[in-house]
C-alpha cells in the first residue's frame, strides 16, 4: 500500500520538476536574447573583425530563428551539450563538471556541520523556552547570523591554520585521490559555511520545536507517564522535522549554488568562483550552464526532501 | 483486568483534593477548591469559560503545563501496591510520571489535536504499557488489539498499525479513550471529552465511558461547560465559577434544589428542547429568499491527487419575510457552505437563489453588490471575525464606507451610535478595540455591523455557539427583539437543536449535503419523519439528569 502510493507521489514530483526546469530553461535563453549588447562582439573584443564575427555567430548559432535557437538549445542541454566558453573554448559541460565535487562536498560537509549543531542546539532552546540557556542559544545564533562568513573564514584561518598549525588554510583535494587530504582542506571552509548555516538553522528549529512542544499530543504523551526522552524524540522532534527539512533543503541548495567569498578566502575551486568569474567575462555559454545546474541541483535537493517528507509524515504518505 | 489492591485516602476518595490553589503572576486562578472523587463514581465538574475548571483539575493531578503558575494545596490519589497515596502538589516529576497514564488516564477536549499525526495507533496506546507495565512490544500489541476491540473501533486489527488521520473525529476519541484506559487506572480524568464532536457522536461516547467505567470500576472527572451532559454522566457534580466552587452535591440535588444561585442561572440559561418557540410569523408571506436544488462541489487537491467532496447535494428552501428558517446538521452536513454560497464566497455548481425575485447568484458589478448587500451574515467565532487592528467603531464603518451609505462624518458617527444602541451597547464602545470586549460583546459588535447595511436577511452560521450558555441566551433575547423590532428574516444556522427550536418558524434538516426533513419548527420538532431527524433529537441530553430518571 505504500510503496505505491510513495512512488506515486513522487511521480508528480518528478513531473512538477521536469516543468520548472523547461521553465528554468527558457529563462536561462532569454538571458542571452535580452542582455544589452552583442554577446559575440563582447566574446570577440579586440579580436573583432566581420569575418571573425560572422563565423563566430554561424559557429554559436546565433543566426539561426528564435524558436530553432532553442530548440536545438533544449536538445543539446539535454545531452549533455551545454556549448563552448567564449573566453576558453572549452565545453562548458567539462567546466562545470570539473568544478562540481568541489562545490558537493563543500556542500555536504557543511550541512552536516550546521545539522550537528543547530539540532541539538535548537531542539534543547525550543524544550527550555525562557530559561538561560535558551537566552544563550538566541543570541548566540542570532551573534551567528549577523558575522560575515568571510571574517569567519578568515578568523578560522588566522587561529587553525595560520596560528596552531593544524589544517591547511587552502586549496582542494579530490576525495578520490586521497581522503586524508580531502578531509584536511575541506574542514575549514565547510566549518564556515557550516556554521553561518547553524545559526540559522538553530532558529528554525528552535521555533519548531516550540510550536510542536505546545500542541495536544504532547500533552498527551506527558499525561501517558512517558520518560521525558521519549516524550522528546518520538512525540515533538518527529514532528518538528517537516520544517526542519525544508530549512536543511533551503541551506544545502543555497550552498551548492555557491558561496563565492569562502570560495575565494580559500581559494576553494568551486561553481561560486567560476560563476562569478564567467559574470565578469560576459561568458554567456558558461554563464548558461551555471544557473542551469544551479537549477537542476536545487530541484534534485527539492526532491529529496519531498521524498523525505513522506517518510516522516504518514498524512504525506497515505492521503 | 483490574490492578493490584488499591489503598486509599483516610476518606476513602480515588482523589482527595483539599484548599487548591493556583496563581499564575500574582492573579489567583483557582481559589481554594476542595473536592472528592468516590471509587466507580462520576464527578462532573462545570462552569463557564474562565471559571477555571481545567485548570483546577490538570493542577490537581500534576499535568498543569503553565509557566509561573504556583500551585498549592493538596491532592491525593490511592496508592497501588500497598502503598500510601500519593501527594501530587509538588511532587517531582519522576513521581508524577508513575502516576500519569498508570492510576490517572486523561481524554482531552480536541480529539483532532490529541493524537500524534506521525505515529501509529499501536505505537500510541502500547507506549504507556511499556513504560508502566513493562510489556513487550508483542504484548502490548495484543493488549492493544483489546482495548481498540473494547472502545468499539471497527476492523481493529487494520486500525492498530493505521494512522489519527485516517479515523472520524468521534472514533479519534474512542482512541484516545484506549490509551487513557490502557493501564486501568483508577481514576480516568475527561476534560470537555465530548465538545467538539457531533450531538450523536456525544453520546455515543458518553455510553461508552459508561460501561467502560461499570466494567472496571473506574472513577471519573468529567469537566463540562454543558449542564445538561453533565447530568447525563455525573453522580456528584461541582459547580466552579470564577476558580470557586460554588455549588457542590449529588447531581440531584443540583438540578432540583440548586442552592447557589450561579447554578440556577445556567440551569434556567439552557436551551431546552420543548420549552420555548419563537414569537409566532406570518407563514403566508411572501417569500424573501428561495433556494432551488442548489448544488456545490470542492475539488480537494491533496498532496497525492485530488477529490472532489460534493458539499450540497440538491437543497431547496424557501424562507418567508420575518421568518427564520433554523439550518440543523451535523458537521459536515453542508450548512455552513449554504452560506457561503448565498453570500458569494462560494460558486456554487448549479441551482438557483433568488432574494425577492432577483437572481443572488449570478449577481455581479453594482446591481450584484446593491442585492448582496440584503444579505448579511454573523459568523461563529467572534475572536476571530472582527479585525484585532480596528476599533469597534471602524469594523462598523466599513460595510457603510463600502455601500457609500453615510454622506458625512457626522452622519456616520450618528449611524453608529444608533447601531451599538440597538446591540445594547453604550456609545463608549466606538473607540475601543475587540481585546477589550468579551465573546458575547463582540457577538453584538458583529450583530450591529451585520445590521449596518439594513439587510433583510441575516445569516447567523452558528453565531452563538462559542458563547456561554449565560451569554447564549441573551444573544438569542437580542436577536428575537431585533427580528420583532426590524422585521428581519432570518437564516439560523446551529448545531444544536434547542437553540435551532427557541428560534425558528421553520427547520431544515441537513445530513451529507442533502435535506432530510424541511418542515415548520412546531411539527418537526413534536413528530419528527425523518429516523435521521429522530436520532439527533434523542442524543440531546434530556431536561432531568439520568439519575432521576433511573429512581
Amino acid at each position: 500500500m505504500t510503496a505505491g502510493s510513495i512512488a506515486r507521489f513522487l511521480g508528480r514530483r518528478v513531473a512538477h520538476s521536469a516543468v520548472v526546469l523547461l521553465g528554468v530553461m527558457v529563462v536561462v535563453f532569454a538571458l542571452v536574447q535580452l542582455v544589452p549588447g552583442d554577446p559575440v562582439r563582447i566574446a570577440l573584443g579586440t579580436r573583432y573583425t566581420q569575418e571573425a564575427y560572422d563565423a563566430l555567430r554561424a559557429a554559436s548559432g546565433l543566426d539561426r530563428p528564435l524558436l530553432e535557437q532553442f530548440l536545438s538549445y533544449v536538445g543539446n542541454a539535454l545531452t549533455g551539450d551545454l556549448g563552448v566558453s567564449f573566453r576558453t573554448g572549452e565545453a562548458v559541460a567539462g567546466t562545470l563538471l570539473e568544478r562540481l565535487p568541489a562545490t558537493v562536498s563543500l556542500a555536504l560537509v557543511g550541512v552536516v556541520i550546521a545539522l550537528v549543531v543547530a539540532l541539538p542546539a535548537g531542539i534543547w532552546s525550543g524544550l527550555h523556552e525562557g530559561r538561560v540557556s535558551d537566552a544563550v542559544v538566541r543570541v548566540v545564533s542570532q551573534a551567528g547570523v549577523s558575522v560575515p562568513d568571510f571574517w569567519l573564514g578568515m578568523l578560522l584561518i588566522t587561529v587553525v591554520a595560520s596560528g596552531l598549525g593544524w589544517l591547511p588554510s587552502s586549496g582542494y583535494v579530490p576525495i578520490a585521490e586521497d581522503p586524508v587530504q580531502w578531509a584536511r582542506r575541506v574542514a575549514l571552509p565547510a566549518l564556515t559555511v557550516g556554521l553561518v548555516a547553524a545559526a540559522i538553522m538553530t532558529r528554525y528549529v528552535r521555533t519548531a520545536v516550540l510550536e510542536v512542544s505546545h500542541a495536544g499530543y504532547v500533552r498527551t504523551a506527558r499525561s501517558k507517564g512517558l520518560p521525558a526522552s521519549v516524550v522528546t524524540g518520538r512525540h515533538v522532534v518527529r514532528n518538528a522535522l517537516i520544517p526542519i527539512l525544508t530549512i536543511t533543503g533551503i541551506q544545502l541548495a543555497t550552498i551548492l549554488g555557491g558561496v563565492i567569498v569562502v570560495e575565494v578566502v580559500f581559494a576553494w575551486p568551486g561553481l561560486g568562483r567560476l560563476t562569478y568569474d564567467a559574470v565578469a567575462a560576459r561568458d554567456y555559454p558558461l554563464i548558461q550552464g551555471a544557473v542551469l545546474l544551479m537549477a537542476v541541483m536545487f530541484l534534485l535537493v527539492n526532491l529529496v526532501v519531498d521524498a523525505l517528507y513522506s517518510v516522516v509524515d504518514p498524512r504525506i504518505r497515505l492521503s | 483486568m483490574t490492578g493490584t489492591p488499591a489503598v486509599v485516602p483516610a476518606n476513602g476518595a480515588v482523589l482527595s483534593v483539599a484548599d487548591l490553589r493556583v496563581s499564575i503572576g500574582g492573579r489567583e486562578i483557582v481559589r481554594g477548591v476542595s473536592f472528592d472523587v468516590r471509587p466507580g463514581q462520576t464527578l462532573g465538574i462545570v462552569g463557564e469559560s474562565g471559571s477555571g475548571k481545567s485548570m483546577t483539575v490538570l493542577a490537581a493531578t500534576g499535568l498543569l503545563d503553565a509557566p509561573g503558575a504556583r500551585v498549592t494545596g493538596s491532592s491525593l490519589i490511592t496508592g497501588t501496591d500497598g502503598g500510601a497515596p500519593t501527594q501530587l502538589i509538588g511532587a517531582a516529576e519522576r513521581t508524577l510520571r508513575r502516576v500519569h497514564g498508570d492510576r490517572v488516564g486523561f481524554v482531552f477536549q480536541d480529539p483532532s489535536t490529541s493524537l500524534n499525526p506521525v505515529l501509529t495507533l499501536e505505537r500510541q496506546i502500547s507506549e504507556s504499557l511499556e513504560t508502566h507495565r513493562g510489556m513487550t512490544r508483542r504484548a502490548a500489541r495484543t493488549r492493544a488489539l483489546d482495548l481498540l476491540t473494547a472502545v468499539g473501533i471497527p476492523d481493529p486489527e487494520r486500525r492498530l498499525d493505521g494512522y489519527p488521520h485516517q479515523l472520524s473525529g468521534g472514533q479519534r476519541q474512542r482512541v484516545m479513550i484506549a490509551i487513557a484506559l490502557a493501564c486501568d487506572p483508577t481514576l480516568l480524568i475527561a476534560d470537555e471529552p465530548t465538545t467538539a464532536l457531533d450531538v450523536t457522536t456525544q453520546a455515543q461516547i458518553v455510553e461508552l465511558v459508561r460501561a467502560l467505567q461499570q466494567e472496571r470500576g473506574t472513577a471519573v472527572v468529567w469537566i463540562s461547560h454543558d449542564l445538561g451532559l453533565i447530568g447525563q454522566v455525573a453522580d456528584d457534580v461541582t459547580v466552579l465559577r470564577q476558580g470557586e466552587a460554588v455549588e457542590q452535591q449529588p447531581v440531584l440535588g443540583v438540578f432540583d434544589a440548586p442552592r447557589h444561585a450561579y447554578t440556577r442561572q445556567l440551569l434556567d440559561a439552557r436551551p431546552l428542547l420543548g420549552q420555548s418557540a419563537p414569537p409566532p410569523a406570518d407563514a403566508s408571506g411572501a417569500a424573501l429568499l428561495t433556494v432551488e436544488s442548489l448544488d456545490v462541489r470542492f475539488a480537494v487537491t491533496g498532496p497525492t491527487g485530488r477529490s472532489v467532496v460534493h458539499a450540497v447535494d440538491d437543497v431547496s428552501f424557501t424562507v418567508r419575510r420575518g421568518r427564520t428558517l433554523g439550518v440543523v446538521g451535523e458537521s459536515g452536513s453542508g450548512k455552513s457552505t449554504i452560506a457561503g454560497a448565498l453570500t458569494g464566497l462560494v460558486r456554487p455548481r448549479a441551482g438557483a437563489a433568488r432574494l425577492d425575485g432577483e437572481d443572488l447568484l449570478a449577481g455581479r458589478g453594482a446591481s450584484g453588490r446593491r442585492l448582496r448587500r440584503r444579505v448579511a451574515m454573523v459568523f461563529q467565532d467572534p475572536f476571530s471575525s472582527l479585525n484585532g487592528r480596528s476599533t469597534i467603531g471602524t469594523s462598523i464603518a466599513e460595510p457603510l464606507r463600502v455601500h457609500r451609505l453615510t454622506a458625512s462624518g457626522a452622519a456616520e458617527r450618528a449611524r453608529i451610535a444608533e447601531l451599538l444602541e440597538l446591540v445594547d451597547l453604550s456609545g463608549d464602545y466606538v473607540d475601543r478595540y475587540p481585546h477589550e470586549l468579551s465573546g458575547g460583546q463582540r457577538q453584538r459588535v458583529s450583530i450591529a455591523r451585520a445590521l449596518a447595511l439594513e439587510p433583510d436577511l441575516v445569516i447567523l452560521d452558528e453565531s452563538t455557539a462559542s458563547l456561554d450558555v449565560s451569554i447564549q441566551a441573551r444573544v438569542l433575547e437580542l436577536l428575537l427583539r431585533l427580528q420583532a423590532e426590524l422585521g428581519l428574516t432570518y437564516l439560523f444556522i446551529a448545531h444544536d437543536l434547542g437553540v435551532v427550536q427557541r428560534m425558528s418558524h421553520d427547520v431544515l434538516v441537513l445530513r451529507g449535503g442533502r435535506t432530510v426533513e424541511h418542515r415548520p419548527a412546531a411539527d418537526l420538532f413534536a413528530d419528527p419523519r425523518e429516523e435521521y431527524t429522530r436520532a439527533l433529537l434523542d442524543a440531546v441530553p434530556p431536561v432531568r439528569p439520568r439519575a432521576a430518571q433511573a429512581g
